[in-house]
């Protein structure tokens, strides 16, 4: 069953290893949106996260460690956003555009000679007779542990925010930081952790560039990821669902350009650069759909977002 | 423990004060940076910041240099510096400079080898005019669907940068180069070529239009209508709309103009600097004009001095790669230490640092 010299089994199952970046790198923004903070940093906190997993995959030869070190290099970086943001009352979208500068030239000065090294290779999980499952097995179990963590991520992130109190006060921050404050809550503090935790989930997604997706290091490895994820969290109007089928959709097109690239038998020829640009455009548009007519996603954006906070009582 | 204080006015001393304050800040920080990658930290900062303009050696090579990269980053901040003023963020100008290259190039070449005068103009109107409709695509698509524009901008340089392949493989390929890939090579066709305008200066017509560009726009700023709505739309934008400032119009203008004269830093540097449209043509200036932007405190005169110091960093950065092994990745982390400084130190102006113990003893 193949469209084109294209399995569409196949298809599917590349596409989620392909989505997996921009959905942890994304569902971490979207808490940190979720908070009130727009922090636009997300590319240079990926392309830190690619290389400090890069470096520790290679170094202590466990990928697991790898994992550790990228979004511990993710969150890091987040720490300056923290500093600039929260203490300094710098503005978010200056500062977040200041964090993907220096995070896109300290990972290439950090990736010195780490250029044409493979990293340790992926642990696939023993599936047994499950992966035999024709089709399905294809789809669902062929896959490193990571394509289930972030989707486990996912849930985690719409369970918290849906069922905790913790949720609840993240939501409260983000739209009305004065009322938190007012009724007690460290406005800053629990933006901090907002931001940390997307700074690692940042992170982990760049590690899982630089590890499993290529696997080698590269500068500009992520290439835009960050920007497509900062893209696919306006896509979901802020909910964490729609989340995963934004990156499973842009992971798709990703997919499915690359086979186009390599496909000989279709039957129009499109050149290979034309290709390449298609997510950023598809991109686009779904923003453009997103952000008109009935459905406004803007409408559902935290009300504080990108307004910084200080206490001035 | 110390406590902030909101200034009535932003304070006049510092709004100057920051910028000084933050490259010496970036001048230490980065010091640390080079001995930890193992070199004299002092030597560094010296080839950097020194030797380009003053070492006997390297300067007769190295000043007019420093306005051959100066050109285009001016040009660009200054396009960039009204609307970050108004609060509309292009940051895809790296796309829209791509794109004043190509149309501009493209015009070039479509009338080689006829000689004429008015080749190189038309093909600066071109230049302005590809940076200007790469940046319409966000203005309008922000007016008529509030689409964001930081967004939309900076994916439209990926897209940018993948068109610049396709047409240095394809239909602006030199028939003539042996298949490799980019263009004729503007330099050797009289008639489209960027000469520099005064021997050893490096000043070019791209230099001239980033002073044009610096003249204008503080006239616009302080004199004319127009800078005043934008610096009223980005103050307060309530008071904007209620002055009747139509903040779609401003979005329009000011991606307008940062996007015409991406362009025409792209124009310029096709036709001059770089010679011929290649693959890794676009090195990254529409980014490094965004630190100029804010170095020069949006003011622009400002930009004018920080556009220098920034190319001052690109050369001496070349020149500490070639003198120390300084690698140039180094140099782009430098520059964005620079920009989170500025973002810091900008607390001063707003902000003061009270200490509330010493408040307490002085009463």
């Amino acid at each position: 069953m193949d469209f084109y010299g294209i399995n569409p089994a196949v298809l599917i199952a590349s596409l989620m290893v392909a989505s997996v970046p921009i959905m942890l790198a994304a569902i971490g923004e979207l808490v940190v949106e979720k908070s009130g903070v727009l922090n636009l940093g997300v590319e240079g906190m990926m392309i830190m996260g690619a290389i400090c997993g890069f470096i520790t995959a290679v170094h202590s030869g466990s990928q697991l460690l790898g994992f550790l070190g990228g979004a511990a290099g993710g969150a890091v970086l987040s720490l300056i956003f923290i500093l600039l943001t929260q203490v300094f009352l710098a503005n978010q979208v200056a500062t977040g555009l200041a964090l993907t500068l220096f995070g896109l030239g300290l990972s290439s000065l950090l990736g010195q000679g780490y250029n044409g090294i493979k990293p340790p290779p992926t642990g696939m999980v023993p599936y047994g007779p499950l992966a035999d499952i024709p089709f399905f097995g294809r789809i669902l179990f062929t896959h490193d542990w990571m394509v289930y963590a972030s989707i486990a991520v996912v849930a985690a992130v719409w369970a918290v925010l849906k069922y905790s109190r913790a949720g609840l006060i993240l939501r409260a921050v983000g739209e009305s930081h004065d009322a938190a404050h007012a009724l007690g809550y460290k406005v800053i503090r629990i933006r901090v952790m907002a931001i940390l935790f997307g700074g690692a989930m940042a992170g982990l997604g760049g590690a899982y560039v630089s590890l499993v997706r290529v696997p080698q290091w590269t500068d500009g490895i992520t290439a835009g990821a960050g920007w497509i994820a900062l893209a696919i969290v306006v896509f979901a109007s802020w909910k964490p669902w729609r989340v995963l089928i934004g990156a499973y959709l842009f992971g798709g097109i990703t997919v499915l350009q690359l086979n186009l690239q390599a496909s000989n038998s279709f039957p129009i020829r499109i050149p290979v650069e034309y290709l390449a640009m298609s997510p950023y455009l598809i991109t686009i548009l779904v923003l453009v759909i997103m952000s008109s007519g009935r459905g406004k996603a803007s409408l559902n954006a935290p009300a504080a977002l990108g307004r910084n906070f200080h206490a001035s009582r | 423990m110390l406590i902030l204080e909101r200034r009535p006015t932003p304070s006049r001393f510092w709004a100057w004060g920051t910028p000084f304050l933050a490259v010496i800040l970036t001048m230490i920080a980065g010091g640390l940076m080079f001995a930890i990658l193992g070199k004299d930290p002092f030597e560094a900062i010296r080839t950097i910041f020194w030797d380009p303009l003053f070492n006997a050696q390297f300067a007769a090579y190295s000043r007019p240099q420093l306005l051959v990269k100066a050109g285009p980053l001016i040009l660009i901040a200054i396009g960039l510096s009204l609307g970050f003023r108004a609060g509309i963020w292009n940051i895809g100008a790296e796309g829209q400079y791509i794109m004043g290259a190509i149309f501009g190039a493209g015009v070039g070449l479509a009338f080689y080898p006829m000689e004429a005068w008015f080749i190189f103009p038309l093909m600066v109107i071109a230049g302005a005019f590809g940076g200007l409709i790469w940046a319409m695509i966000p203005a309008i698509l922000k007016t008529r669907f509030r689409t964001n524009e930081i967004l939309v901008s900076l994916l439209l340089v990926y897209v940018a940068e993948n068109i610049l392949a396709s047409m240095s493989l394809g239909l602006l390929r030199n028939p003539e180069g042996g298949g490799f890939p980019g263009s004729r090579n503007l330099g050797q066709y009289p008639s489209a070529a960027n000469h520099e305008l005064i021997a050893g200066t490096g000043m070019h017509w791209g230099v001239v239009a980033a002073f044009i560009a610096v003249i204008a726009a503080y006239i616009l700023l302080q004199r004319h209508i127009l800078g005043f709505q934008i610096k009223l739309a980005g103050q307060a934008p309530r008071a904007a709309r209620f002055a009747g400032v139509s903040p779609d119009r401003l979005v329009v203008l000011c991606m307008g103009i940062s996007g015409a004269l991406a362009g025409l830093a792209g124009l310029f540097e096709v036709a001059g600097p770089a010679g011929q449209i290649s693959i890794d043509f676009n090195s990254g200036y529409g980014f490094t004009a965004i630190i100029v932007a804010f170095l020069g405190r949006l003011n622009p005169v400002g930009i004018l001095l920080a556009g220098l110091l920034m190319a001052l960093t690109y050369i001496g950065g070349e020149l500490a790669q070639f003198m120390l092994g300084l690698p140039s990745a180094a140099i782009q982390a430098f520059q964005g230490m620079l920009l989170f400084f500025l973002l810091a130190v900008d607390l001063l102006s707003n902000y003061r640092i009270r200490v509330p113990m010493l408040m307490k003893e002085a009463r």
